[in-house]
């Protein structure tokens, strides 16, 4: 057992009854106070930069979260989940684009376009070992990837999806005014956030976790692996097309480099530097990186060379991410709490 | 879709002469650098992510090299000898630490290697596209078989990829150090108990992967531009080879290179807009239909 899958090991602890209700609630109650907070910024600070950070902690963390729901808890590692971003984005921008249909709609249709996508290739992928399942989804981000610059008529090619995309009121939310925008972004987080959660702590969840740990096992007690799998991907798609749209509806357009496969590489990275083992590890790796990104960008051009030893100093050196240290000190506390 | 210029492609000689070479020559070079992949992979267990640095490092070291002695002989050297040197220090610096470790773990380590190295080609050579140029050697005029344009630098580029794969696949099978390289990839712990340092075999399996790869792109460098991350889809492609052919075959990873490389060039005739779909749904194709890859016997 590898030190990662020790680590994962200690994160099975079974809710005990007594406790159970208040666990049911308190997520939703964390995710509660946590939009207040987030809604409520706009009432203290008029800094415009700040609530972009956060629209952008939002895409990216939706996309993060989702990933782990796949690696983490699934130990499914995937290289190409960007492509789901990607996806997101461009659908929802052609989808307004060309029918001009309201929001929601648009949004509804997304996640519908990603969830065909996401189980046709799920279908073809989860069957594959660790490393093809690596490389082969890769490869399905690259196909994506070509596709949308080959396709110009369509997608605009490189230039990107231009024009800007039309955000007609719906019941009275105006997607243009950045304050709607702002709190419309922290919705989708909370509630993808809340939704991946519990799916998390669900019995599937667990399901996930036994299969991630032992696969054969999980088997012969009865579970369809590949079944579980396929549907673990194609959720964590969908979670990720949200995060695409968050973005497309931020920059008002889309790009190919939002399916390029360095943002696979970030979201594997985000998820190592906040760490896997806790459902809010790459939360904090989202935060983390984008002020990574963005104090580096502004001290160099070559934010690749500064990124890449900051990868390998957690990789070959730390070994594990920073809410993984927080977990583990936790973890310890209790076991000298429950020692006395 | 364009079938019409596809059939008319193949109703021609002189169509089919060009097509088959520029797929050779695509293939060829894929060839290089999936074969270094997939003898990384059998021996090391690792699938080297950043494989396709050493390939745009082999263009650039050869790139140099031309440009500083003009001999085109001394340019693909440069570019193999030094791509070979990189991958040693690359393997036993950094891979070693993560033999055995997550997928994750060894997926980011190259990931962070991807990022760096592009960044160290931008800063030594610029960002811009550079060319190397044909040597003076092969602007010659282009030989002409049943119609067909063939320019001699192909022939050489064919003759040296295949001489590449004859000697390795009868080194691996025949020769001692094959025979060892087999051994350590099938029980590294009883070769070492038998007094061999596993870890200079390690080392030297990476450093010839390498080196491939570097062979490829300074190969490639008189007819491709040169750009930071021109690896990654040479990268990409030599993955798919290693799918379709087999992992750890090296037969494998020459059948697979030459039919994508012919997929490649005449997909681009029947479907221009679909030429990169092609290889993928050739991959979708072999991993449904036969998940050990056309010659590979473990099951992807």
């Amino acid at each position: 057992m590898t030190e990662l899958e020790a680590r994962r090991a200690e994160t099975l602890v079974p809710a005990r009854g007594a406790t159970t209700v208040w666990a049911r609630y308190r997520d939703v109650l964390i995710a509660l106070i946590a939009f207040a907070v987030l809604a409520s910024l706009p009432l203290f600070t008029g800094s415009k930069a700040l609530l972009d950070f956060v629209i952008r902690c939002s895409a990216y963390g939706l996309f993060a979260t989702s990933l782990n729901l796949l690696v983490g808890y699934t130990g499914l590692t995937s290289f190409g989940h960007g492509m789901f971003f990607g996806l997101g984005a461009y659908s929802f921008g052609l989808i307004m684009q060309k029918l001009g249909v309201p929001i929601p709609i648009a949004f509804v249709a997304t996640l519908a376009i990603t969830g065909v996508v996401a189980a046709i290739i799920g279908a073809i992928c989860v069957r594959l070992k660790e490393i093809y399942f690596a490389f082969v989804t890769l490869a399905f981000q690259m196909l994506i990837h070509s596709t949308i610059l080959s396709w110009a008529s369509f997608t605009g090619g490189d230039q990107g999806l231009r024009g800007g995309i039309p955000r007609p009121v719906f019941l009275g939310v105006d997607l243009s005014n950045h304050v709607h925008l702002y709190v419309a972004s922290c919705a989708l987080l909370i509630l993808g956030l809340l939704a991946m959660r519990q799916i998390a702590q669900s019995p599937f969840g667990y399901t996930l976790r036994m299969i991630r740990d032992n696969a054969g096992r999980a088997s012969f007690l009865g579970i369809d692996v590949w079944r579980a799998k396929l549907t673990v991907f194609v959720l964590a798609a969908l979670f990720a097309s949200m995060g695409g749209m968050v973005m497309a509806l931020f920059v008002s357009g889309a790009y190919p480099e939002f399916a390029y496969w360095t943002i696979s590489g970030e979201g594997i990275f985000i998820n190592m530097l906040g760490g896997v083992s806790t459902f809010l590890g790459p939360m904090v790796g989202t935060v983390l990186l984008l002020l990574l990104n963005d104090t580096v960008t502004r001290f160099t051009e070559y934010h690749g060379i500064v990124l890449g030893i900051v990868i390998l100093f957690f990789a070959l050196g730390l070994r594990k991410g920073l809410l993984d240290f927080v977990a583990e000190w936790f973890a310890h506390r209790r076991e000298a709490g429950e020692g006395r | 879709m364009d079938l019409d210029a596809l059939v008319g492609c193949l109703s021609s000689s002189a169509c089919l002469v060009t097509q088959t070479t520029s797929g050779l020559i695509i293939g060829m070079l894929l060839f290089l650098v999936a074969v270094g992949l997939t003898l990384i992979f059998g021996v090391l267990k690792v699938v080297n992510f950043s494989h396709g640095a050493f390939y745009m490092f082999g263009a650039y070291f050869a790139m140099t090299a031309y440009q500083l002695t003009g001999s085109f002989a001394l340019a693909v050297l440069a570019g193999a000898a030094g791509t070979a040197v990189l991958g040693l220090i690359f393997e036993r610096v950094f891979m070693s630490r993560v033999y055995g470790a997550d997928v994750l773990m060894q997926l980011l380590v190259c990931y962070a290697f991807v990022l760096i190295f592009d960044d160290v080609v931008r800063i030594i050579w610029g960002p811009e596209f550079k060319s190397m140029g044909m040597p003076a050697a092969f602007q010659v005029m282009p030989l002409f078989i049943a119609g067909g344009v063939v320019p001699p630098y192909y022939l050489l580029l064919i003759g040296v990829a295949l001489a590449a794969a004859i000697v390795l696949g009868i080194g691996l099978s025949r020769s001692r150090i094959g025979k060892v390289i087999r051994a350590a990839a099938h029980n590294p712990g009883m070769v070492s108990a038998l007094g061999i340092n596993t870890g200079l075999i390690y080392g030297g399996v990476f450093a010839l992967g390498g080196m491939l790869a570097g062979l490829a792109g300074a190969l490639a460098a008189p007819v491709r531009s040169l750009t930071p991350g021109m690896g990654f889809s040479v990268l990409i492609e030599s993955f798919i080879v290693t799918v379709i052919g087999g992992m750890g075959s090296i037969l494998g990873a020459l059948i697979g290179a030459l039919l994508l490389g012919l997929i490649r060039s005449f997909g681009s005739l029947g479907f221009p807009l679909f030429t990169e779909g092609l290889m993928y749904l050739f991959m979708v194709i072999v991993l449904v239909s036969k998940p050990t890859g056309l010659f590979g016997k473990e099951a992807a």
